[in-house]
């Protein structure tokens, strides 16, 4: 089943009877040339480039919920690549390529909006540092503009520029950064993958991996023991949890990560705000609901919610930047596990079990990465070497110290990311 | 989630820092190598479930706290201070 215009119209005229299930729910085989662990934006995209790119199609993805279900669907949807150190920059940088491509690719509307994305800056000392920011991402052939407080004054009027503390000196505008569907990403990658021949296999927990004269030789898991040679850990918030199923220890603590949404309202907010200040961000959703959000709640845990404190320093900094929030009214406030790893920056890398691989750390930033990490995984899955633009993503870092990519520039230690 | 700082009772949890997994109270010997090193600074158990982490109650009396606690309910299940646990642990040292 292609979509198209003509079959929306079509189907639409008919009742649309016609539609069908976006993928097969097929019964695990005994054995796949490789698995990936996780149905989640990294997993799916994995699979999908597996075979897309690499002709791998004997390939189960294994998912203990649904697809989809876990931070892929709980995310605030921010897609930009406004990255400083060189190791990110370049990944970020391929993955908007990719976002830009992605709907013809996949024959899927993910409703990618590219409307720009404006980061505020309140001092003299944090203009330097934006600046310095633009440059790094017009080096990295990308696009950024300075703007001073008239330049966001025009497309935020709505902002209080004279609030005592955080006046608002200027802002770093991304135009290509933006929002997407996160749930549409997830199905649109799902049917790719199962079109080119993945099995999705859901309500199928990996309980156990294993492994023979330090090779893995497959998975056990709630449906039974599956065999592969290759087998992917893509897991985001769980990282630590299957990655013990190997014996390993991970660099990785895991947190939670509230977000929020009003009512529907009329548009109002056209671009992306971040108020890094105030641990602040907010979109509109085509829907018209406020989507926003602030930083971690700061210890570690698995809940899946939050507590008040941080809920309630979240209302506090967009009503600093935005004193017009006060009207809407909140449906909803959720929380994701995050997988932080101690310089804020992601792993795509070999174990020391041969055919085993990792793909985790994503912090609260995996949903713009679920093209490119997905591409450099099934790169590195396929061939076993690190693909260029995700070369710096090593494991070892955090041992050597060599290669750590603190973009906060705060200190490579669990609690400051 | 509300603490029970040993020194000041029960607050709310914005008086506390977090630091961290208490395994930080285990500093590994100078030349106990990389491996140790790192388990002590980046590895970490990360358990879904009961876990024990470090605090500081820099709200109040500015003690350093250990808190077991459950990652999944948010339950705060005991607290002691982190001093009269390290001296336990220097205690149990060979
Ligand atoms: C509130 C919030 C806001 C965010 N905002 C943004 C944003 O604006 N922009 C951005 O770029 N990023 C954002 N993120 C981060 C982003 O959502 C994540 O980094 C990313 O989705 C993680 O990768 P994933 O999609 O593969 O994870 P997931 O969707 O969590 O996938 C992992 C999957 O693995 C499965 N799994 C776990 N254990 C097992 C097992 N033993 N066996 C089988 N399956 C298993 C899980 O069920 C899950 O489906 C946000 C996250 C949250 C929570
Ligand atoms: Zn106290």
């Amino acid at each position: 089943m292609r979509f198209s215009g003509l079959r929306v119209l079509k189907e639409g005229l008919t009742g649309n009877k016609g539609w069908g299930p976006h993928w097969r729910d097929p019964e695990p085989k005994a054995e796949y040339d490789a698995i990936v662990i996780g149905g989640g934006g990294h997993g799916l995209s994995t699979a999908y480039y597996l075979a897309r790119n690499h002709g791998l199609t004997n390939v189960a993805v294994l998912e203990k919920g649904y697809l989809g279900g876990g931070n892929v669907g709980r995310n605030t949807t921010i897609v930009r690549a406004n990255y400083f150190l060189p190791g990110n920059s370049e990944f970020y940088s391929h993955s908007l390529k990719l976002w830009e491509g992605l709907e013809e690719d996949l024959n899927y509307n993910v409703m990618h909006s590219q409307r720009g994305l404006i980061n505020l800056f309140h001092s003299d000392g944090q203009r330097d540092a934006f600046a310095r920011r633009g440059n790094a991402m017009i080096n990295q052939g990308d696009d950024a503009i300075l703007l001073d407080r008239e330049g966001v004054r025009r497309y935020l009027p709505y902002l209080d520029f004279d609030n005592a503390r955080f006046p608002i000196y200027g802002g770093l505008y991304h135009p290509r950064g933006g929002t997407a569907r996160h749930d549409a990403v997830a199905w649109g990658y799902a049917r790719g993958a199962d079109r080119r021949g993945v099995d999705l296999i859901q309500n199928c927990e990996v309980t156990g991996i294993d492994i023979e004269n330090g090779k893995v030789t497959g998975v056990q898991t709630t449906r039974g023991s599956i065999r592969a040679r290759k087998v992917g850990i893509v897991v985001a918030g769980r990282s630590g949890q299957v990655a013990a199923m190997a014996g390993m220890r991970l660099p990785i603590e895991s947190h939670v990560l509230q977000a929020f949404v009003t009512e529907g309202l009329k548009p109002v907010i056209d671009h992306v705000v971040s108020f890094g200040m105030g641990h602040f961000y907010i979109s509109q959703s085509d829907k018209g609901g406020l989507v926003f959000g602030g930083d971690l709640d700061f210890y570690a845990s698995y809940a899946q919610r939050g507590n008040l404190p941080m809920a309630e320093h979240v209302m506090e900094a967009g009503m600093t930047l935005m004193p017009m929030l006060g009207k809407a009214k909140v449906l909803r406030s959720w929380g994701g596990i995050m997988d932080m790893t101690p310089d804020g920056s992601p792993i795509i890398d070999r174990t020391g079990v041969e055919g085993l691989y990792l793909d985790c750390g994503w912090c609260y930033g995996g949903f713009k990465a679920v093209p490119a990490s997905g591409w450099c995984m099934a790169h590195l899955m396929a061939t076993d070497s690190p693909h260029e633009v995700a070369a710096g993503f090593r494991l070892d870092r955090f041992r050597s110290g060599i290669g750590l990519m603190d973009e906060e520039g705060t200190g490579a230690q669990h609690n400051l990311h | 989630m509300r603490i029970t700082c040993p020194i000041c009772g029960e607050r709310d949890r914005r008086e506390f820092y977090y630091v961290g997994d208490a395994v930080l109270l285990e500093r590994p010997d100078p030349e106990a190598g990389e491996a140790a090193w790192d388990d002590y600074l980046h590895n970490r158990d990360n358990p879904a479930g009961d876990t024990r982490d470090l605090w500081s109650h820099e709200g109040g009396c500015g003690a350093w706290v250990v808190v077991t606690r459950n990652t999944v309910t948010h339950e705060v299940l005991a607290t002691e201070l982190a001093s009269d646990v390290a001296a336990d642990l220097r205690e149990a040292r060979p």
